[in-house]
């Protein structure tokens, strides 16, 4: 996973409440059995105008010039501004995954829904929640943003805003750290509460 | 300190604690072919192997078709979708996970096949790289969905990091009319309290009415726990859930069950168990639910009318309402019940259990589908409740009405198979989500019963019985 120290970029917009991750990576793009390549087919069917499918040529695609992605001053934005409940619906962490492949870093919203909170955490994403007031703050401004996860701020136009973020996920983000190796590091631990617990319920 | 049931089930499971996250035991974890092939590839690129092999059970469910597999894996005609159900296939054989393959009469969506198969016990902490794994929250179970990474991190290590959720309790107290059901229970609850109204928290779902319901109609209810935001929802166990698992071929036998048994009857919430948030409701309140937007909480009564966004006070809702109307092409004060559709969609992890199909067969019995309505389907929950409603005679009954009667899978709830609707097609479905685009791109999908899709079905248009 790639660590995440500071970023700063051009905020992208997405003035929308309750975007699920259906809308966030349609389901045909779930057939694929691999983890790369989702970027294209982000926010699929907001942004062309046609259907899309897997294997086709999306530079090729007609694009929804309205839609906030297709503006060309975001173009190489690395943040994203939504509204609340962010990433509501089903567990896929397709989503994520073609966020971050997509070039977003970081996602500001008033609320997130949980298993999407959770995934982005595990892809180098870092998910900042903001109060209504920050929101339309940033939404109206447009500026360029600044995230420093050390110190937990978000600066814009003069101002800093701090954000929470539970130290641990932090400590793995900032380190780039793998999960999997560092819950292993617990081998005994699991080991031993295993064997007291199938003792307990024999029955699993 | 008297505790919740949710915490009596982490407080059960955690291995360590750190900070405000727990290391959490996991005993369960089902597998489908969508969310896991990602999972397998790390675990091979790391040279892992699986912690315990048989806390795991996979079945492929989204990609299968509906139609004839007598051709096996072949019979998947997108090559897209065969190869994630043959990457399944081989993953469980190189692994060495049991795996309920496409062509078993025991293969189904893998929330109905759980507790069909008593792979899902209660007390256990069970995961799925699928949202709708809350379902196992009726049987008293600590269950919840989780993304790849997590479902890669629960092969290698056999547990999973958790922060503690909060405790809500909804209380529904009452009886509840005739033609309301559970699904109707799971809209009405989502409409008071928002998508987001469980973020953050584990509902128990508490109050005679719950009692009152059946095993399944638990299982709908605790399903779209995740549509209020809340990743578990969950029932305390009492002599339906122990008489529900008895005999099940992966429950526990003699004196193991007896152990169990004893177990299970302590897990509920202690009298004076502390609930971070409350709600209250009344069974009486509630008529059958029909969504009319983009989102479970835009939903109202079968005789209700369409909200206007300009009597909507807060604009980000007005905003929403106005976006959702736009999309599914409806009007703003319309009575739903005047609205024509064109597909039906029976099944789905929410409502394809014999009870639903029991209930809509009844509905259709000796009538016909209306001359606008395109298609009509029957998809059930697993291969076995397929073979009962046949032995019944449920298939004859849908068939004499203009339904189709298809083999298990998930079929239409998300149409990654070759059942989907086409744009601008609008259907009455007993799936869990009506999101833009969720049964097929510009396609409008709106949330009802299984007896209020029959009843539709029959009259071309939402319904009442």
């Amino acid at each position: 996973m790639e660590k995440f120290t500071t970023l700063s970029s051009i905020a992208t917009p997405l003035d929308r409440a309750n975007v699920d991750t259906d809308a966030i990576i349609p389901k045909q793009f779930l057939k694929s059995i691999k983890r790369s390549g989702f970027g294209p087919n982000l926010f699929d069917e907001w942004r062309y105008l046609d259907h899309g499918e897997v294997g086709i040529d999306n530079s090729k695609r007609p694009i929804n010039t309205d839609f906030v992605l297709n503006k060309p001053q975001y173009r190489d934005s690395k943040i994203l501004l939504a509204r609340t409940n962010f990433g509501c619906g089903s567990s896929r962490e397709h989503a994520p995954w073609a966020l971050e492949d997509y070039g977003f870093r970081a996602i500001i919203a008033p609320s997130f829904a949980d298993i999407f909170y959770n995934n982005c955490f595990k892809n180098g994403i870092l998910p900042i929640v903001q109060d209504n007031e920050t929101m339309d703050e940033l939404f109206t401004t447009g500026t360029e943003i600044s995230i420093d996860l050390d110190l937990q701020t978000i600066n814009y136009d003069g101002n800093t805003r701090s954000f929470e973020v539970d130290p641990e996920r932090k400590r793995r983000l900032l380190q780039g750290l793998d999960d999997i190796s560092l819950t292993l590091q617990y081998k005994d631990d699991i080991k031993s509460f295993e064997e007291k617990y199938l003792k307990k319920h024999p029955w699993l | 300190m008297p505790k919740t049931l949710y915490d009596k089930l982490m407080s059960a499971h955690i291995v360590r604690e750190q900070g405000s996250t727990v290391l959490l035991y996991i005993d369960r974890q089902l597998i489908h072919e969508v969310t896991s092939p990602q999972a397998f590839d790390g675990l091979s690129m790391s040279n892992r192997k699986p912690w315990r092999l048989s806390s795991n059970i996979a079945v492929p469910d989204h990609n299968v078709p509906t139609t004839d597999r007598s051709s096996g894996v072949n019979s998947i005609s997108d090559p897209v979708s065969r190869l994630q159900v043959e990457t399944l296939d081989k993953n469980c054989k190189d692994f060495g996970i049991n795996e309920i393959p496409m062509n078993d009469i025991r293969q189904g969506i893998v929330h109905v096949i759980g507790p069909e198969q008593g792979v899902t016990l209660p007390g256990m902490s069970i995961v799925c790289g699928d949202s709708h794994t809350s379902t196992h929250g009726a049987l008293g179970a600590l269950a919840f969905g989780i993304g790849t990474s997590e479902v890669e991190h629960v092969l290698a290590t056999g547990c999973l990091w958790q922060s503690r959720s909060k405790n809500l309790k909804i209380e529904v107290n009452g009886k509840l009319k005739t033609n309301v059901s559970a699904k109707d229970l799971a809209l009405y609850i989502i409409g008071q309290i928002g998508t987001a109204g469980g973020t953050g928290y584990a509902i128990e779902f508490a109050g005679n009415c719950i009692q009152e319901l059946s095993v399944e109609g638990r299982m709908t209810l605790c399903n779209m726990a995740i549509e209020a935001g809340a990743r578990v929802g969950m029932i305390a166990v009492d002599d339906k859930t122990i008489d529900y698992v008895d005999g099940r071929p992966f429950a526990p036998k003699g004196n193991d069950w007896d152990e169990a048994v004893k177990y299970w009857k302590t897990l509920s919430s202690d009298d004076g168990a502390y609930f971070d948030k409350s709600f209250s409701f009344n069974a009486k309140d509630i008529s059958p639910q029909v969504t009319w937007g983009t989102s479970p909480e835009m939903v109202i009564d079968i005789n209700g009318r369409i909200p206007d966004p300009d009597n909507e006070q807060d604009p980000i809702k007005a905003e929403s309402i106005k976006n959702a109307l736009e999309y599914i092409q409806l009007e703003a004060n319309t009575a739903i019940n005047t609205v024509a559709i064109d597909k039906v969609f029976i099944g789905s992890c929410t409502n394809s259990r014999i009870e639903d199909l029991r209930v809509a067969a009844k509905v259709a019995k000796g009538k016909h589908i209306a001359d606008n309505i395109k298609l009509a389907l029957v998809v059930p929950g697993s291969g076995l409740i397929k073979k009962q409603a046949e032995d019944e005679g449920l298939d004859k009954i849908f068939t004499g009405a203009g339904f189709e009667w298809r083999e298990a899978g998930c079929s239409m709830c998300l149409a990654m198979n070759a059942d989907k609707l086409e744009p601008g097609e609008r259907c009455a479905s007993t799936s869990n989500r009506n999101f833009e685009g969720r049964q097929g791109q510009g396609s409008f999908t709106h949330l009802v019963s299984p007896a209020i899709a029959a009843a539709s079905a029959i009259a071309g248009q939402f319904s009442e019985v």
